[in-house]
């Protein structure tokens, strides 16, 4: 973590060295009611400049591809991600390590940061992520409902109950009544996945996005919504950040139609 | 000798002034960082930390983890290292850098390769699965085996420099008085070089305790049988940062007294050139 940190923090301080002069002349709020006009392209003016936006692992693939979508809209931005578990973000940023946005996979992590009032701008949900019973393709153990969890000769892999994955998946298990004895309680969902993948585990649960991301290494299990939990993602500009205009445009564009097509595409949910 | 003579020495002998200060600039950097952990520790509610049984279940699979890899590292790491010091044969230089590439390899890289290796579905570990019914992902044995994968290399490479530094005239004294091969091994060899297999040891030892990505990866986080302390203070950063400052003390303390003590009673012998 300390290595990325410094990386992280040498190059955006240099370009926000050079772009000092650059930004104190735009007017940073005209471009954000602009582009909160519902438009495909977005056209709307924002200053040059490079942000940096802290998002939540599950969003890897998601924001990669807005990043990109975004800069195809606006080439003289550049965006940059940092993806990491939310906690651990949240940990950055509260250090002073230089985000401009922060995405969270759950409202705790983003409420520890408007508790700080490290945040600039109210946050918005953007995106839901239901939970999903993974397990290694093509289901050789044959599981079907959360209920076959039980089966003590299963090894089940969830996340570790103080991670938001584990928190959820306690209580989806919990509303379905059902007692697992897991072999290992990960510390992130990626481990999750891993273990699954690698055909360690005979089951695991995991975000929808995550079974998606696995491609054709794993295959989903649907847990029936009247015991799934689903996880609100919201998105707000830091107080530090050196372009708020251009963290406006950003979530105009994450929130906007063009967005949530590319974030469906992972298995994401409409907010 | 009189103790002001340390300051009049020779001026071949005297320190030179650069070097200090750059040592001591070093030094600096390493007691700081440890300055910063003390400085952060909630002192009042340490007590409380580390009379939890969480705590204390990871601090004792902790220690007999790393006990038990420090003693595979030995078992199979002392021959290595004679074989690559001792012995001129084809692919040295090969089977030199495999044995000390898990050092370099980024430890989640490590996990999953034991996983594809040793995993239920991998080259060895189906047949362990299938054949006496051994699986070692998610077992307290899982985790030793992730350990010794990536602290023996330290042995190795310590223990190798030992064996090539050896004066071989006792060896050679002992084989023209009659010695077998094997008993100049165990009572020349091995004891000649016991500072060096002690270092070795014990910076195995000390690699062992704090690893966290081969052990998470390959042997998964559960308590009491395969949550050792570096994982218990990975999680507890997630959710009580107070609670990781004072685990993660107990760590550091526990591996710098053994440092420390180890250094002091066995690497002052007097195959060591006094400093």
């Amino acid at each position: 973590m300390a290595v990325k940190l410094l990386t992280s923090r040498v190059v955006p301080a240099v370009t926000a060295l050079a772009l000092v002069a650059a930004c104190a002349s735009t007017t940073s709020y005209t471009s954000a009611t602009t582009t909160a006009a519902p438009a495909t392209t977005m056209t709307a003016p924002t200053s040059k400049g490079q942000i940096t936006v802290f998002a939540a692992s599950s969003l890897t693939a998601a924001f990669t591809d807005l990043g990109a979508a975004f800069t195809k809209a606006h080439p003289e931005v550049r965006v940059t991600f940092s993806f990491d578990a939310s906690s651990a973000l949240v940990t950055q940023i509260t250090q002073g390590a230089p985000a401009d946005m922060f995405a969270s996979a759950d409202t705790a992590n983003m409420d520890k940061l408007t508790a700080a009032s490290l945040t600039a701008s109210t946050p918005v949900v953007f995106a839901t992520n239901a939970l999903s019973i993974i397990v290694p393709a093509g289901n050789p153990k044959g599981i079907k409902a959360p209920g076959d969890l039980a089966n003590t000769t299963l090894k089940v892999v969830l996340c570790d109950p103080t991670v938001p994955c584990g928190k959820y998946a306690k209580q989806s298990l919990d509303a379905a009544k059902v007692a697992v004895t897991p072999v290992s309680l990960e510390q992130n969902v990626k481990g999750v996945v891993t273990k699954v993948t690698t055909g360690e585990a005979d089951a695991g649960i995991a975000y929808v996005t995550d079974v998606k991301a696995a491609g054709d290494k794993a295959s989903g299990v649907d847990i029936p919504a009247a015991v799934n939990v689903v996880a609100k993602y919201p998105i707000a500009s830091i107080k530090s950040s050196t372009h708020h205009d251009i963290d406006a445009a950003f979530i105009a564009f994450v929130t906007s139609q063009e967005g949530q097509a590319i974030l469906a595409v992972s298995g994401f949910g409409k907010p | 000798m009189p103790r002001q003579n340390r300051w009049r020495r020779p001026i071949s002998q005297r320190p030179p002034w650069p070097a200090v200060v750059i040592a001591a600039v070093g030094i600096a950097f390493f007691a700081l960082a440890f300055m910063g952990l003390l400085w952060k520790v909630p002192w009042a509610s340490a007590w409380h930390v580390l009379s939890a049984a969480g705590s204390r279940k990871a601090l004792r699979l902790s220690l007999v983890c790393s006990v038990w890899a420090t003693v595979l590292a030995m078992f199979f790491g002392v021959p290595i290292a004679w074989l690559l010091a001792r012995l001129d044969f084809p692919g040295r230089g090969i089977a030199r850098a495999l044995c000390t590439l898990s050092m370099v390899l980024p430890p989640v890289v490590a996990g999953i390769a034991l996983f594809y290796a040793l995993g239920r579905r991998g080259i060895l570990g189906q047949y362990l699965d299938r054949w006496f019914g051994i699986t070692l992902p998610f077992t307290t044995a899982g985790v030793v085996v992730a350990q010794t994968f990536v602290a023996m290399p330290f042995l190795i490479l310590t223990v190798e420099a030992a064996f090539r530094q050896q004066d071989l005239q006792y060896e050679d004294a002992a084989r023209t008085l009659g010695a077998s091969r094997w008993y100049l091994f165990r009572r020349v060899t091995l004891p000649a070089i016991r500072p060096g297999l002690i270092a070795g040891g014990v910076l195995a030892w000390a690699r062992a305790l704090g690893e966290f990505g081969a052990t998470i990866t390959f042997a998964g986080n559960f308590p009491g049988r395969t949550q050792t302390m570096p994982l218990a203070i990975y999680l507890a950063a997630e959710t009580n940062p107070e609670e990781a400052l004072v685990l993660s003390l107990v760590l550091v303390a526990v591996s710098f007294g053994v440092l420390v003590a180890l250094r002091d009673r066995y690497l002052q012998s007097r195959s060591t050139p006094a400093l």
